[in-house]
């Protein structure tokens, strides 16, 4: 009964939003109150019905009933709850159904607290939100149904894929969907700002919280996604410029420019034809990320069923969305109002030069994706574009982009002061340049362009903190007042900062990383000795363990520096049974922002076993820049006020001193 | 019943939600707007000049901006009350009630299992004995589910290794069979089981794995059968047909008169052309050498080969060249109405496929057994 509810529950929704796609459009056109108003409780209750059968589908796995197909072929009634729970989204079916339900808890959200929209606004956005949802629902229901059913069960299912059996798997797809999905809503008002053919000041107001919520999980489910492949797939790389990877990444880059444009077009009324094509943009990349994952194109451990009809079913889809609203778009652009003025030198103009850095690096990361699919399918011509493109590319334009932003931040709205702003940002640079001379000074080894990297990383820390000591006159004023400022300062101010230094926090250890990384590749027997960095890990014995799904062949090291025992490091190798395959579970031991990272290889018929150890340093800098962007964009958006961009007068002297 | 019943309220509540805004009258409720947004703007305004953030100048210049912008949206804010159409909020319960139950039917049916009850595993466990939770495949999964506990358990993997066989899930079988090994001890029949399921598994080719362990099998006991065949087969496939012969002949010559294997090895020693007097190729040559031996033998041993022959079409009728050989013999013995009778039931077993049908009719004119 939970299955067969579920399943109708989900057929249910897809009534409501067919209802709610074209209804609230009525009601727009005729002003009629009431048939808006269709929409709001339409999507409520759309949330409710996707939620109920999302949950059956939870309870179905929990319970291990295997006449239901999907359960059957990712579950074991032997797997740990956690498992699973998180093993409901780690298959093709039950991801689409998370996907429709993160639509669904969106548009109930956009239902539920838009009482400070225009009705026909409000009306518009959830009727667009219900095309893409009854999309998806068919999608669903038609090629990729988790709710399908085997008359005769059989006893025991077919296990998840091991590498899948992890933490991340309850962390990753949920945050990143969450980001995807999000842009969704921005979308929505993108549309229906074109279709009402109005577009202010206040729609950026209303669109931005939206844009910040699917950017902040975006953010921690990207890193998150990172940090998972670093320590599960026994390797320790972190980023592989994969197809599946950038679809996540292209998606993030727009929406950060979006972010930055529609920061433009609230406080300044500007930016706003542009920022209607970010939005359509990121969620095109966002479905284009779905359609790569999803459909096959791409093997990798995303893609978990390849099924032609998927495929193009999610083509059909996408041609439709972005083809439709790129169409919209050309139509009725010309006819918004165009937005106030502005100085190349000032904010809004550094706010377009990080939009046009943010979608350059977008579209070199999608012709990088693209072009090699393109070549296989076109010319039958296999090729790989890898880190040396991306190092000749996106790096350039990352290093530009991150320059500037100090400057940003610091200049006038409207007319700004650039070699004001350069003084002020004097001090960031000198402490830049004394770090660049120390880590030349202090290493050996290494590129010649990591010292600068590094400076170029505190350059950018340096200056979020000059732009925070700026504006509350720190060593300019008393203390008492700084302090009384500091606790004035919009929170959004906090989070800029925050999130700009978050960027120079994850460069700094990308170039740690990268550059200064040793490792040790090896097979050692009991009792052998591996020194490295400073550090001799001796293999202690291998032991065998019984798990609930698994069995696992432990090695245990004892790590110890000069003699001084630190620490006991047991990574392992697990088989599973069920699907016959085997995963790497790495050690890492934390020391500092450094780890020291030990996974296993073949284990030999003599009793020695390979053994691949890594010194990473700095390395949680890495994950814990996007963690500090994320907590800025958290600050940002818990400030409810209003954003006012107070321009630049143009007689006043350049620099006022502020009226107590 | 029960669950039509929930389907029904499900959508009821579903159908609720369409029709409780439109009952609602359609006033205006307080909804946010541009020049609420604006007006706020102005308010921030003073208090950031208040807690000393902008400077009166800039305050200024914000102020100005933001009051033109709230003139421009105030001129274009709506000036028309909100209406309501009664016509258009009926059309849209209408399709409320009636589409939306025949939208979720139309959909449902078709892919739903409405009669299939849930099977959560723990119910199941506690209503085993059910004839559903016994098939074989689920027997197994039960055995493999014991034995993933107890892994020393030979008994369990003796008894396993061969179902899996059957199943065709070789790999497993041949990872069973070394368990069994493993937790049993040495035999030759389990090593020369393990050869053959690792030969199965490689899709009949004796691998030089499996060879080994039908080597070793071979070793403990010099009389296996199947060491013996499959060391025969192998050697066949390696193209040496006469040690392949050889081993074949003096496996039969060992063999008690009604072992199973018997005709398997004949056909296979038939095959590899090493048959001598047991080979049921029935050639013209093996049939007149024959007449040089006493009546009575010959006769009986024609016979038994002819008959043997005769069972084994029967049971497997696509064999063309095995039903002419068997007119021939017939024809050769002098047996003309067997010859026909036999041609006629070639005729019917091939009667399905028609290359094999020509095949068989032409060589059956050559025969000079009808057209």
């Amino acid at each position: 009964m939970i299955a067969e509810s579920g399943h109708y529950a989900l057929v249910l929704a897809l009534a409501l939003a067919l209802i709610q796609s074209i209804v609230p459009l009525i009601g727009a056109r005729l002003r009629d109150a009431a048939l808006m108003n269709v929409a709001r409780s339409t999507a409520l209750a759309q949330l409710l019905f996707v939620g109920a059968s999302f949950i059956a589908l939870v309870m179905l796995h929990v319970d291990s009933d295997f006449s239901v197909a999907n359960v059957y072929e990712n579950s074991h009634s032997m797997k740990p709850l956690l498992y699973k729970i998180t093993g409901v989204w780690g298959n093709h079916e039950g991801s689409m159904l998370l996907w429709v339900s993160i639509l669904a808890l969106f548009g109930g959200l956009v239902a539920a607290f838009g009482n400070n929209l225009p009705l026909s606004l409000r009306a518009h956005v959830l009727a667009v939100q219900a095309w893409i949802a009854s999309a998806f629902y068919l999608f669903i229901l038609m090629t990729s149904n988790p709710f399908l059913r085997i008359v005769n069960p059989p006893i025991e299912g077919r296990d998840l894929n091991p590498v899948l059996q992890d933490i991340g798997l309850a962390v990753h797809p949920p945050m990143l969907y969450l980001g995807y999905v999000g842009f969704s809503i921005s979308f929505s008002f993108a549309i229906a700002a074109l279709m009402e053919g109005r577009i202010d000041a206040a729609w950026a107001r209303w669109v931005r919280p939206w844009t910040l919520v699917a950017w902040i999980f975006l953010t921690l489910g990207i890193s998150m996604g990172s940090y998972w492949a670093y320590y599960e797939l026994g390797w320790g790389g972190w980023w592989f410029w994969d197809p599946v990877e950038n679809a996540s990444l292209m998606p993030w880059l727009a929406g950060t420019a979006l972010l930055h444009s529609a920061l433009v077009m609230e406080k300044r009324n500007a930016l706003k034809v542009w920022t209607i094509l970010l939005s359509i943009l990121t969620f095109s990349l966002s479905l284009l990320g779905t359609f790569l994952v999803r459909s096959g194109v791409i093997t990798s451990v995303h893609a978990f069923a390849t099924d032609p009809t998927r495929g193009v079913f999610i083509l059909l889809i996408l041609c439709l969305f972005i083809g439709g609203s790129l169409s919209l778009f050309a139509g009725r652009a010309t006819s918004l109002k165009q937005g106030g003025l502005f100085a190349p030198i000032s904010r809004e103009g550094a706010l377009v030069l990080n939009n046009l850095l943010l979608t350059v690096a977008c579209a070199v990361v999608l012709f990088g994706t693209l072009y090699p699919l393109a070549m296989e399918v076109l010319a039958d011509f296999k090729m790989s574009v890898g880190a040396p493109f991306y190092n000749l590319t996106f790096v350039p334009l990352f290093t530009l982009l991150l320059l500037a932003v100090p400057f940003g931040p610091m200049l006038a709205w409207k007319r700004g002061d650039l070699l004001g702003v350069t003084q002020r940002l004097l001090a960031a640079g000198v402490a830049a340049l004394v770090v660049i001379a120390i880590v030349w000074a202090w290493t050996r080894g290494g590129s010649a362009l990591a010292p600068l990297a590094i400076g170029l990383g505190v350059f950018v820390i340096a200056g979020a903190v000059t732009d925070l000591s700026e504006r509350t006159g720190l060593f300019r004023l008393p203390f008492a007042t700084t302090l009384h400022r500091a606790r004035g300062l919009p929170r959004s101010a906090w989070g800029t900062a925050f999130a700009h230094a978050g960027l120079g926090v994850a460069l700094i250890g990308i170039v740690c990383e990268t550059t200064w990384n040793s490792e040790y590749i090896a097979t050692m027997k009991q009792n052998d000795v591996a020194h490295v960095a400073g550090y001799d890990l001796k293999l202690d014995g291998l032991l065998q363990r019984q798990g609930p799904n698994f069995r696992e062949m432990i090695a245990e090291f004892n790590v110890s520096s000069d003699g001084e025992k630190i620490s006991v490091m047991t990574p392992s190798k697990r088989s599973f049974t069920t699907r016959g395959s085997s995963t790497t579970e790495a050690a890492l031991l934390t020391r500092g922002a450094s780890q020291l990272y030990v996974s296993l290889g073949d284990a030999t018929a003599e009793g020695a076993i390979a053994v691949r150890i890594y010194h990473k340093p700095l390395v949680l800098l890495i994950w814990w820049g996007p963690v500090l962007m994320a907590f800025g964009g958290m600050l940002s958006l818990s400030d409810r006020r209003l954003r006012v961009g107070a321009p630049k007068p143009a007689r006043a002297k350049q620099r006022l001193q502020p009226a107590e | 019943m029960t669950l039509w019943f929930v389907f029904a309220l499900m959508t009821v509540a579903a159908i609720f939600a369409v029709l409780l805004p439109l009952g609602r009258s359609g006033r205006a409720q307080n909804q946010g707007s541009e020049v609420a947004v604006y007006k706020d703007q102005l308010a921030e305004i003073e208090r950031d000049l208040a807690a000393g953030l902008i400077a009166a100048p800039e305050a200024e210049a914000a102020r100005v901006e933001i009051s033109r912008r709230l003139l421009a949206a105030a001129g274009s804010e709506p000036a028309s009350e909100p209406k309501s159409s009664l016509k258009w909020r009926r059309a849209a319960a209408v399709l409320a009630l009636v589409a939306l139950p025949l939208v979720a039917v139309g959909v449902y049916m078709p892919l739903g299992s409405p009669m299939l009850r849930d099977f959560p595993l723990a119910q199941r466990e506690r209503g085993s004995g059910s004839g559903m939770a016994q098939s074989l495949e689920n027997l197994v999964v039960q055995v493999e589910q014991h034995l993933e506990k107890n892994p020393t358990d030979g008994r369990g993997w003796n008894v396993l290794a061969p179902v899996l066989e059957r199943l065709g899930r070789f790999d497993d079988a041949v990872r069973a069979y070394r368990n069994s090994l493993t937790y049993n001890g040495e035999s030759a029949e389990r090593r020369s089981d393990l050869g053959e399921a690792i030969a199965a598994a490689a899709s009949g080719v004796v691998t030089a794995e499996a060879k080994a362990e039908f080597e070793r099998a071979h070793a403990l006991n010099g009389d296996d059968p199947k060491a013996n065949y499959f060391l025969g087969l192998a050697a066949e496939q390696d193209g040496r047909k006469d040690d392949a012969a050889n081993i074949w002949r003096a496996l039969l010559a060992k063999a008690p008169a009604d072992a199973p294997w018997r005709p398997l090895v004949q056909t296979s020693l038939a095959r590899v052309g090493g048959g001598g007097a047991t080979m049921p190729a029935l050639s013209d040559e093996t049939v007149a050498a024959s007449k040089d031996m006493n009546e009575g033998d010959r006769n009986a041993m024609v016979r038994g080969m002819v008959e043997r022959l005769a069972t084994r079409l029967k049971q497997n009728g696509d064999d063309v060249e095995g039903w002419l050989r068997l007119v021939r013999a017939y024809l050769v013995m002098g047996d003309r109405d067997k010859a026909v009778g036999a041609s006629s039931d070639a005729r019917q077993a091939v009667a399905n496929d028609a290359a094999r049908l020509r095949q068989l009719n032409e060589g059956l004119k050559t025969l000079g057994v009808d057209g």
